[in-house]
């Protein structure tokens, strides 16, 4: 397992939070053609390297968490306050 | 290696490997290559717990599936090698009303099919696996049970070694230790692969791969509603047979089989995120044993030999992912999740016939990559034992 520096809580266990997936821009749906708005729902990058992702402290101090992980090595590179709420609608549970 | 093949399959596990042996078997085509990055076998098909059934939850589901189990059945025939197929009984338990009313559903769906499937209460439930907990005190009290006596385990190298030496006896050629390094399209089609080894020229490309799909995927610029997580799995020291049936508890998100050598076999749902490491967890290994305790107390002084990950393709709607893409000539049958090795045979069975009369056959027609594009999504939530 790994450890996550939260910004408020200090390293914790990764079991202490909700991973929500890789950061991605939400389209405006007022505006997103049927394609765009499919690809934001399915469509992820997936790499084997780096990535950028949306992690919630859910048994420590509640916050949104953008995480630059390595997909290899599980090495933290990264770990920040997610920017808006509006950034990352996938964050439902 | 040859220059040029009329086909080349990405991955050496049973999907590639059945797809080579009915390509040849089934049509004739026999100038065909199966590539792997490591030794045949050496991904999920190595790795997976190696139980085979047919009760899911969707007719289409039902139908394919079964006829997997179907050729399972025959395997050791059909490729004179022994795959130790052993028919058990598979039990999936309910500890709730809500997982027993689902147990009803898919009961009644797969004896709609001709699929051998009961819901049975807890009192037959101990006669079946003796060793299992039905106190009513339990944490998760065992309520009932799916039952399902055609499904079973099989030896997974063996499948994988048989469909090799089928392929391979029809003339097919089989490179291991050769990674795919890049896929050459010109005016949206496949013109050829390049691999460590050199590039071979070929006009029809089967992506065969679990765990790294979306990397080979990429290659050819197609891009798969596909992300990878690791599926841990364990097993203990050998002891003598005691545990008949397969068990399963998607409630305590394990499954225990005992192999023919006397050892237990566990395995649970996907870890919490994604990632391609295939290392084991301490938390991992903690949580299977709290749950096999739950089931089965008796087991308090086994101890465990080894524990293992694979990694899984995950898809939005837990179904695969077959046939063709956007590029002309680069088919997949990916998307397999935690559930591809009891496919192995059907989905050899459909993309050989696929790639052989360029299209899709019915048997797989709800599983198109379009699906996603055009917002039907099929939904298997029978697809894995535990975990979604």
């Amino acid at each position: 397992m790994i450890l996550l520096p939260c910004p408020w809580c200090g390293p914790r266990d990764a079991g202490e939070f909700h991973y929500l997936g890789e950061a991605i821009a939400r389209p405006d749906p007022r505006t997103a053609s049927q394609a765009q708005w499919r690809e934001y729902l399915y469509i992820r990058s997936n790499p084997r390297g780096w990535t950028s992702e949306t992690w919630y402290h859910r048994a420590g101090c509640r916050r949104y968490l953008s995480v630059e992980r390595h997909t290899e090595t599980n090495e933290i590179r990264s770990c920040r306050p997610a920017a808006s709420v509006a950034d990352h609608p996938e964050r439902s549970s | 290696m040859k220059d040029s093949y009329d086909v080349v399959i990405i991955g050496g596990g049973v999907h590639g490997l059945a797809a080579a042996y009915y390509l040849a078997a089934n049509h004739g085509i026999t100038n065909v290559a199966v590539l792997d990055k490591s030794y045949l076998g050496s991904g999920g098909s190595g790795r997976n717990t190696a139980i085979l059934r047919s009760n899911y939850l969707t007719p289409e589901g039902v139908r394919f599936y079964d006829r997997s189990l179907t050729l399972y059945r025959r395997l050791a025939t059909e490729l004179d090698f022994n795959v130790m197929f052993s028919k058990r009984g598979h039990l999936t338990l309910a500890h709730n009303d809500s997982s027993l009313r689902t147990m009803r559903w898919r009961a009644e769906v797969n004896k709609v099919e001709g699929v051998d499937s009961e819901v049975i209460d807890a009192t037959e439930v101990k006669r079946l696996a003796p060793p299992l907990d039905i106190s009513p005190d339990a944490r998760y009290p065992i309520l009932g049970a799916l039952w399902h006596p055609p499904g079973g385990i099989i030896r997974h190298d063996a499948v994988v070694w048989g469909y090799a030496r089928g392929a391979a006896a029809h003339g097919v050629h089989l490179h291991s230790e050769t990674e795919v390094t890049g896929i050459n399209v010109a005016d949206g089609r496949v013109t050829g692969v390049r691999t460590a080894q050199g590039t071979i020229a070929t006009g029809l490309v089967l992506n065969a791969t679990a765990g790294w799909c979306t990397l080979i995927a990429d290659m050819a610029g197609v891009r798969l509603p596909v992300q990878t997580f690791p599926l841990q799995a364990a097993v203990t020291e050998p002891v003598r047979p005691f545990l008949h049936a397969v068990i399963v508890s998607g409630s305590l998100h394990v499954y225990i089989s005992q192999t023919d050598r006397g050892e237990l076999v566990f395995g649970a749902s996907v870890d919490p995120f994604t990632s391609y490491s295939m290392r084991g967890s301490l938390e991992f290994i903690e949580g299977l044993a709290t749950h096999v305790l739950e089931l089965m107390p008796a087991l308090g002084k086994m101890r465990l030999l080894r524990q293992w990950s694979g990694i899984c393709d995950m898809t939005p709607d837990f179904s695969p992912i077959m046939g063709p893409t956007p590029v002309d000539g680069f088919l997949v049958d990916v998307g397999w999740g935690t559930y591809g090795f009891k496919a192995g045979p059907v989905s050899g069975e459909a993309m050989a016939r696929c790639i052989a009369d360029g299209k899709p056959p019915e048997i797989i027609s709800a599983f198109s990559l379009a699906r996603f594009a055009d917002g039907i999504l099929f939904g298997e939530k029978g697809a894995a034992a535990v975990g979604h």
